[in-house]
């Protein structure tokens, strides 16, 4: 039996089984920039161990291990241009020659949009509880799956595989510095479990679901809870029935949402608002764009977002920020480079390079309180709330990286769930949705239930009617 | 224009030299147990450009080395992937591999292995794409070229949008069964995109074009003529309906077309998805699972295509896969792992994105074989339907569910093409779609795209001719 190695370094690597050294690497950076006339220059860096195992049908099916560093070096030329470029390789030669790369690339630097330190690079961090959790013998991980997977098959005569399953947990560092003196640098660990049943009854098609936990560490995952969830989602498709093309009132369940909300973030994302990508204008924050009781925040510092940043690709501190409140667009994403532009201060948003990008990191979506939008005691489970036509429950969205058109605001996306009629469920066979992101924020109902907390972000049930449906029937 | 020398590049280089560490390395292997030992060593070279408008925004190079160590025993395999290639981070990655299938090292037991042949070495004559491939200045004015022909010839657009990727890739592939070789690959993709708008339409279009082993691909392009293709597609669904949703036949335009019998029915002749029991395909070798009409082909030769290789990530030389033939299933692509747990003959299709993947059967150039029809005969057979120009990215299940997008669209009335239509998406399952495929045109022609999945993103090639689906679901408003 082997444990879950710690990081092996190379002769002279600035990651080794202690993780990043940030003396070491600012020491090296800086004489290597000395010599080579650089006198501005950044870097990220990261460092990670990671183990997993996969089984099937009680047998392990490969079980891996992972030793991985990287970092992204910038540099800033004497016209003030700025180059960038990575490697794997952390050994004094690999950075001189990052350095270097970087250095020529930096001839090519955009003069318009040059990006520079962030003003909050050195600002208080915020104080996160993330307990470090010891890494498991990758052995323990294959028994601690194998038993989960068992548990899933027991669960329901017709559940015969577990097709996609891992348990995997990481030891991971990241690190920023700049030649200002600026010095970040984070620990983590986290560990995941997924659980992808297929069952099929005989004479009818299969069918499939599941459901993913993570935590910081293999023992605090809720291993009951995942079988539970990929058991009950996964049996509860084994009674399908196509649907008939129409246009529906769609509940979407908080994972569904948040993928359309995260599918769409290009709306609240000050790059792509800059390069013509974004269905907001540069003048938007402040106009309506949804129902008056939504409100979207980005909260990177939720207790629930297990792998929280506390900074960003340029050292800036995340927290929580505004980005509609009562329908109403209050703030952007931004880099530094970005804020620059709207005059505002970088939000934590940042990733690094010579053109930085910017993304969210983990939506909290909601009623705007006191506007009694969560409030209307909708209940897809009531007989009397699924009349008629009935409701559709969107379970979960596939192909968004198909299915999405950001720049135009359209979406055609399969997706799981049930049709429920009367207070009775039924599953959707193979069926679209389709809609506009703007129309979606406009034509929300309501909300059902308190928000949950998922991997990608807080959410409650979200009402939105009049979508389009097309189902095989 | 600034041009500048090429940055320094890794030294290290991944030759026979290595055959002392890695004989080593297989030795201790074997002699701790393991069935068979693989080493999959790389270095990197990476160089990524984006115009925007009429500016230079981005220049990323990046580059790695790394290691992807495998060992078997049984039916199972331990993988361990490490960016540190000192001796003592490979024999910690030997230890943690060994460790996983519940062995370690035994210094003083035989190892019953007899040493590497000599080198194969496909990467010969390979040793200086690079610098033959365009350095900075010349990839960042191509580039701008392009982003000129767009501005001339397109209406409405708001961004404007070019970009190059050059992928060089150096591997050495040794295994305790005998294999070790060499290969030294080259892909680049370059394309231009836009995003129209006029008030409350837009459109967004966009073109990419991949290669293998020609360093002279940005050079030869031409860039007026991709150009000229994406304004006027961007220019036609600008003001395109969305598609009514419903069941209807829909013809398939040739290159990117080919997506559809990738997703559809491509990954699940893959020896991983036999192994997950997630293809409905796995005991029909021999059976007709496709209409007479369809053969379908997988291989890796094809000269200068994205999907091609001399050898795959498993040192074996690729080959030519009938997959179907008139409707009948023929074979599964299939990897080491895939041969020892399904049975299926290695073809040479053990891909991974890079070393920090174990190597799975993966697809190379795929296409279905050009069929004896002209494009308009499909188009004249259908009454009312929809014509499937070009297509976006797509996606298959775990239960066989497949779908992609449609960038651009027309409808099919009385046999002839009208309007443009946009928003479709396309969903289905392979064991009902294939019989479905009843007309293939005499026009194969391939497209170069990514593929994600188990063993990571893989550059590939797909394709067909114009192809007729009798009925498919079109999801859209």
């Amino acid at each position: 039996m082997t444990s879950a190695p710690a990081a092996a370094a190379g002769s002279g690597s600035a990651a080794g089984a202690a993780g990043l050294d940030a003396p070491a690497l600012r020491e090296r950076l800086a004489e290597l920039a000395s010599r080579h006339g650089i006198e501005r220059w950044d870097l990220g860096a990261s460092c990670s161990t990671d183990t997993s195992v996969q089984v099937d049908r009680g047998e392990p099916k490969q079980m891996k291990g992972a030793q991985r560093s990287a970092i992204t070096v910038r540099v800033w030329n004497g016209s003030g241009l700025v180059g960038v470029t990575s490697t794997s390789d952390l050994s004094p030669a690999g950075l001189e020659t990052a350095l270097m790369g970087a250095q020529a690339a930096s001839a090519f630097g955009n003069p318009e949009d040059a990006p520079a330190f962030s003003p909050l690079a050195s600002a208080p961090l915020p104080q996160l509880e993330q307990p470090l959790r010891p890494a498991r013998p990758i052995l323990q991980l294959l028994a601690s799956l194998q038993d989960a997977e068992r548990q899933l098959l027991e669960r329901h005569g017709a559940i015969s595989t577990v097709p996609y399953n891992g348990l995997a947990q990481r030891r991971s560092e990241r690190l920023y510095l700049n030649s200002a003196g600026a010095c970040r640098q984070q620990r983590l660990s986290t560990a995941s479990l997924y659980l992808y049943a297929r069952a099929e009854e005989a004479g009818r098609k299969p069918r499939s679901a599941g459901a993913v936990r993570l935590a910081y560490g293999v023992d605090d995952l809720d291993v009951a809870g995942c079988i539970a969830e990929a058991a009950a989602r996964t049996i509860s498709h084994l009674d399908y029935a196509p649907i008939d093309t129409g246009r529906y009132t769609c509940v979407f369940t908080p994972e569904a949402f948040l993928d359309l909300v995260g599918a769409f973030s290009s709306l609240f994302n000050a790059r792509a608002v800059l390069d013509g990508v974004s269905l907001s204008g540069r003048d938007a924050i402040g106009q309506a764009l949804a129902v008056p009781f939504l409100s979207i925040h980005d909260n990177g510092l939720h207790p629930g977002n297990i792998g929280a940043a506390t900074f960003d690709g340029e050292g800036t501190p995340t927290g929580r920020l505004a980005l509609m409140d009562g329908g109403v667009l209050r703030h952007f994403l931004h880099s530094e480079a970005t804020a620059r532009a709207f005059g505002v201060e970088p939000t934590g948003h940042a990733g690094m390079g010579a053109k930085v990008s910017v993304s969210p990191d983990w939506f909290e979506v909601g009623p705007t309180p006191g506007s009694g939008g969560g409030q209307q005691g909708l209940d897809h489970r009531a007989a009397d709330q699924s009349s008629g036509a009935g409701l559709v429950v969107i379970d979960s969205l596939s192909a968004l990286h198909a299915g999405v058109k950001a720049s135009q605001g359209s979406f055609s996306l399969p997706f799981d769930g049930w049709l429920v009629r009367a207070g009775e469920a039924r599953s959707v066979e193979a069926a679209t949705v389709a809609g506009d992101i703007r129309q979606v924020l406009n034509a929300i109902v309501g909300f059902e239930g308190e928000p949950e907390v998922t991997p990608d972000g807080l959410c409650p049930y979200v009402w939105v009617e009049g979508l389009t449906i097309t189902g095989d029937a | 224009m600034v041009v500048t020398a090429p940055p320094p590049r890794l030294q290290q280089q991944l030759d026979a030299g290595w055959r002392p560490r890695l004989e080593s390395l297989l030795a201790a292997g074997r002699a701790a147990g393991a069935d068979l030992v693989e080493v999959f060593l790389e270095r990197t070279d990476h160089l990524g450009v984006l115009a925007e408008q009429d500016g230079i925004t981005s220049v990323s190079p990046a580059f790695s080395t790394g290691c992807g160590l495998r060992l078997f025993r049984g039916l199972r395999d331990g993988f361990v992937s490490t960016n540190d290639l000192s001796e003592g981070g490979l024999m910690a990655a030997l230890e943690q591999a060994l460790g996983m299938l519940g062995l370690e090292l035994s210094p003083r037991a035989a190892s019953g292995f007899e040493g590497l042949p000599a080198l194969r070495d496909h990467g010969g004559g390979k040793g200086d794409w690079l610098l033959h491939c365009p350095d900075l200045g010349e990839a960042t004015a191509k580039l701008l070229e392009g982003t000129r022909h767009l501005e001339r010839l397109g209406r409405h657009l708001q961004v404007r949008r070019g970009s190059y990727a050059r992928d060089w890739q150096e591997v050495l592939v040794a295994a305790s069964d005998g294999t070790f070789a060499r290969d030294v690959r080259l892909h680049q993709s370059l394309g231009l995109s836009v995003l129209a708008a006029d008030g409350d339409h837009r459109s967004s279009i966009g073109r990419r074009y991949g290669s293998s082993d020609r360093p002279d691909q940005l050079r030869h392009w031409d860039a007026e003529a991709s150009a000229r293709e994406v304004c006027q597609s961007a220019g036609t669904m600008l003001y395109a309906d969305y598609v009514q949703a419903g069941q209807m036949p829909a013809v398939l335009a040739n290159r990117f077309g080919g997506v559809i019998f990738h997703e559809a029915c491509g990954h699940l002749l893959e020896t991983t998805q036999v192994e997950r029991g997630t293809t409905p395909f796995a005991d029909k070798v021999g059976e007709p699972i496709a209409h007479p009409a369809v053969t379908a082909i997988d291989e890796g030769l094809s000269d200068g295509a994205f999907g091609s290789l001399s050898m795959d990530d498993e040192g074996m030389e690729a080959q030519r896969t009938v997959l179907i033939e008139n409707g009948v299933l023929q074979r599964f692509l299939s990897d080491r792992a895939g041969e020892l747990r399904t049975g299926h003959a290695r073809t040479g299709s053990g891909r991974r994105q890079s070393h920090n993947f174990a190597a799975a059967s993966r697809m190379r150039n795929t296409f279905i074989a050009a069929g004896p029809h002209s494009p308009d005969e499909l188009i004249r057979s259908v009454d009312r339907g929809l014509y499937c120009k070009s297509m976006g990215g797509g996606s298959v299940g775990p239960t066989g569910q497949f779908n992609f997008a449609v960038e651009e669209g027309y409808l099919i009335e009385n046999g002839a093409l009208t309007k443009p239509v946009k928003g479709a998406t396309l969903i289905g399952e392979a064991k009902e779609v294939m019989p479905r495929i009843s007309m293939c045109a005499n026009d194969l022609d391939l497209a170069a795209g990514f593929c994600g999945s188990v063993s990571g993103s893989i550059n590939v090639t797909v394709g067909q001719p114009h192809i007729k689906v009798d009925a498919i679901t079109v999801g859209g408003r």
